[in-house]
């Protein structure tokens, strides 16, 4: 009940927000938006790196092929319009004849085909582009992206956070690209607001590019974001109006606080295609976990819904599978599991797990990677007094840093452990990584549950080069069938990523990369 | 001669002692679990193993640690203290781009923690069993029993919630330069809160000691001998007691300078000040062995000066002290 009121609470403060300005004021020129971020920017190079704080400000000083509206449909950006061939095997992309560059060179053919391959070769996420054989620039305002078979996932690959469009007269200049010093310092780009001034870990200015490629826009003087590594830091800054938006928030408690203020909205608008999960990861590969009964025990031991309710007060939603329900490909017709206490210590006692004379079956331990409090560390606690009930008693293993967590997955050195990923626009993206046998590698945000089976890659191989939307869903819906029922991993919630921003800020960005897309429309009132 | 002969010793121990520092502390981040490139990994949400074997190469980190330890003492005798892998810039230029913010808060909160902590001393040292007195050791020790981290946060809490009229994290507003009259009084008033809580803890130290080391010279022979010649009171007091009860507070501030760098760590962490300090914090997490390696370089011949400044000062107060 407290659930559904938060959220009727929160829908009406969105919807106030949204109908404001089309009911009250006209959008208005000028104004500094002030956005916080956790994570320093080291680096404006979306094309070579990824995370937050390269690409929020990536994507307002570069501009990418194509944009994206909060229906996942695909709208003009750089590229005015594009047509898939009859065979799926070639984009071509018509591009705009007026966008300009910072420096003020015109963007071409030549600099689209540069950036696509740069990112192909160098971006962290290499399924991305990797179908792409070469890219053809017949005139200067036309680029043919060939591909090595179909590619359904390629039109989001080319959002605003992962295709930049670099200037081949810069970044083409022979030096290594992931170390060139423009990544950090004239930096030059196509996008909306241009970079003049950068303090590594404290503060980034960009300011409106006034020749910008579509007229009157964007409606702010300038975007300065600052650095906070510290959530209690962010709150009390946006209370005091000296912060206007903070984007991928998600400390639970600081977000109810935010709540209740009255000049403060959030919203969870905005991180659909980022597709947020964690789990609980179990290590396949390790007695007794290798026995699916075991794995399933420990599902039904775990109340999702009490994290979040009671643990995420109500800011999350449960996770049904490997898909986050934002996706198109999502699917809710799979193995659902929901607290049984009885079937869990059934299943365990079938698995050969009897309770010893203290009442113990099994003693595990339990890892969780540090810097998301409510997401992985209260979550891991939590494993503690719920397993217990069905005998299993979990010792929390806290992590010196993220650096000792990554080596003890690296070197599968866990029973069980937190675990989070995003999934970045498209499955291929971000989701297979977690699950094709081909991914078990040494190393964080891989196949760590070590998961093997034949008919899921095959799926997963099948769903990424099928052109047609519903085949490719359907084919989605059968893998998620299948791995909810084998349960290498178990999902617990879909992250409470939210936006939270002053009263004074309007449009702020929903669509489904929210503040990691160019901040066009988003415009300021006095009040 | 015998000065030149001095600077060149003291350098020589210098270099020794910087030498010893960069080997060590080498040898022992390597200790802690997991490298960059983990961590790097982390970050970008991924990594491929080519790119993660790419990466380790050419950061040399798929050499035996030995080896590494050669590059990076040769490199670094050749003036270069190698290349961030987070920031992506030269370590040099990132140290020297952090420098400043910390060397003003570090001084700031020494000048405030020396001043205010040796007028505190010597105020208690007039009537050392006055209610003023009791008052200041009550204070002094609270101050110097309370963790920074801490007394940061209590600041943090009176001053964001209570009575917000002062700035609780970073070092600028966020806005453009409104000119360097504008840009001071910014930083001016962004630099009270991390400089109090710095000093608080060394203030209570000066203050304590300053007051031992008044009462220990009050009650000395010449002081005896100044009064009983008939000498004013207050030249007594601030001329021949307080000249010579300064000097162990000297040695203890040059001592102290390196605790005072520690200090910066956490309160810059704590405030968010863009400085050396939080720098290190970070460069411990990410592993950055370069960037922490310069800082900890830094750190040594910041000490170092500050150990050399000490011994002219020493001069100062009492000529006796000579380049012997």
């Amino acid at each position: 009940m407290r659930q559904a009121i938060a959220a009727f609470i929160t829908i009406l403060a969105i919807a106030s927000a949204v109908a404001a300005p089309a009911t009250a004021q006209e959008p208005r020129r000028g104004g500094t938006l002030v956005m916080g971020q956790s994570t320093g920017t080291t680096s404006f190079n979306n094309a070579v790196g990824s995370g937050t704080g390269i690409m929020v400000p990536g994507a307002q000083i570069f501009a990418s092929p194509v944009m994206h509206d909060d229906k996942w449909n695909p709208k003009p950006y750089l590229a005015e319009s594009w047509e898939l061939s009859p065979d799926s095997l070639s984009m071509t992309l018509h591009l705009r004849k007026d966008a300009l560059f910072h420096d003020g060179t015109p963007v071409t053919s030549a600099d689209v085909a540069f950036s696509i391959l740069t990112i192909r070769d160098n971006h962290p996420f290499n399924t991305m582009l990797a179908p792409v054989e070469r890219v053809d620039t017949p005139d200067a305002a036309t680029a043919i992206i060939r591909l090595k078979h179909p590619h359904p996932a390629l039109l989001y690959a080319m959002g605003p956070p992962l295709m930049p469009i670099l200037p081949k007269h810069i970044y083409g200049d022979g030096r290594p690209i992931k170390t060139h010093p423009n990544n950090s310092k004239d930096v030059v780009g196509s996008g909306p607001f241009k970079l003049v001034e950068f303090k590594p870990g404290d503060q980034i200015v960009l300011e409106r590019f006034d020749r910008f490629f579509i007229k009157d826009r964007p409606y702010l003087d300038r975007i300065i974001l600052k650095t906070y590594p510290d959530s209690q830091t962010s709150i009390l800054e946006l209370e005091a109006g000296r912060l206007l938006l903070q984007p991928f928030f998600n400390r639970v408690l600081e977000l109810d606080r935010a709540k209740t203020n009255p000049q403060l909205v959030i919203t969870n608008e905005g991180y659909a295609a980022v597709g947020g999960i964690n789990w609980l990861l179990f290590n396949n590969k390790r007695k007794p976990f290798d026995d699916v009964r075991v794995r399933q025990a420990f599902a039904y031991a775990i109340d999702r819904d009490f994290i979040v309710k009671a643990l995420h007060k109500g800011l999350s939603k449960v996770a049904t599978g490997p898909i986050h329900s934002g996706f198109p490909q999502y699917s809710p017709d799979v193995t659902k599991y929901s607290l049984n206490l009885k079937k869990a210590e059934e299943l365990l006692d079938a698995a050969g797990l009897k309770k010893g004379p203290d009442g113990v079956r099994l003693k595990v331990t339990c890892d969780y990677y540090p810097g998301d409090e409510d997401g992985q560390k209260r979550l891991a606690e939590y494993m503690k007094p719920a397993l217990k009930k069905i005998g299993i008693e979990v010792e929390v293993r806290a992590p010196a840093d993220f650096a000792a967590w990554a080596k003890r997955m690296a070197t599968k050195d866990f029973d069980i452990s937190m675990d989070a990923a995003f999934a970045w626009g498209d499955p291929v993206i971000g989701v297979n990584r977690t699950y094709l046998s081909s991914n078990i590698r040494p190393l964080v945000f891989t196949n760590n549950a070590q998961y093997e089976n034949p008919k899921v890659d095959e799926l997963l191989d099948a769903a990424g080069r099928e052109p047609d939307a519903a085949k490719r869903k359907a084919l989605y819906g059968e893998f998620q069938k299948i791995v909810t029922a084998d349960l290498p991993l178990f999902w617990l919630t879909e992250l409470p990523y939210h936006t939270i921003y002053n009263k004074r800020v309007h449009n702020p960005p929903t669509t489904i990369w929210g503040t990691a897309s160019p901040m066009l429309d988003v415009w300021l009132s006095e009040k | 001669m015998a000065l030149i002969l001095f600077a060149a010793r003291r350098l020589f121990y210098a270099a020794i002692l910087v030498i010893g520092v960069l080997v060590l502390s080498f040898l022992l981040i390597r200790l802690a679990p997991g490298d960059p490139v983990d961590t790097l990994a982390g970050q970008m949400g991924g990594m491929t193993e080519e790119i993660r074997a790419g990466l380790r190469s050419e950061y040399g980190l798929d050499q035996p640690t030995l080896v590494q330890l050669g590059i990076y003492l040769e490199r670094f005798a050749s003036g270069n203290l190698g290349y961030s892998y987070f920031f992506n810039l030269p370590v040099l230029s990132l140290i020297l781009q952090r420098l400043p913010a910390t060397l003003l808060l570090v001084l700031t909160a020494l000048v405030v923690a020396v001043l205010s902590g040796t007028t505190l001393g010597v105020l208690a040292s007039r009537r050392p069993n006055g209610l003023l007195s009791q008052f200041i050791t009550v204070v002094s020790v609270i101050g110097y029993s309370a963790p920074v981290f801490w007394t940061g946060m209590l600041l943090i809490i009176l001053f964001a919630s209570v009575i917000p009229i002062l700035p609780v994290s970073g070092m600028t507003a966020a806005a453009v330069s409104g000119g360097w009259l504008l840009d001071s009084v910014d930083v001016a008033h962004h630099l009270v809160l991390p400089a109090v809580s710095l000093a608080v803890v060394y203030l209570a130290q000066y203050s304590r000691l300053t007051r031992a080391s008044m009462l220990d010279v009050l009650g000395s022979d010449y002081v005896r001998t100044a009064r009983a010649k008939g000498l004013e009171e207050r030249k007594v007091f601030f001329k021949h007691a307080f000249r010579n009860a300064m000097l162990p507070i000297i040695t203890i501030v040059g001592l102290q300078f390196g605790n005072l760098l520690a200090g910066a760590i956490v309160v810059e962490t704590v405030f968010n000040w863009p400085g050396l300090g939080r720098l290190a914090f970070d460069s411990v997490l990410r592993r950055d062995y370069p960037t922490l390696l310069g800082l900890l370089f830094f750190s040594s011949l910041l000490v170092i000066v500050a150990n050399q400044l000490v011994d002219v000062c020493y001069r100062l107060a009492d000529p006796r002290i000579k380049a012997s």
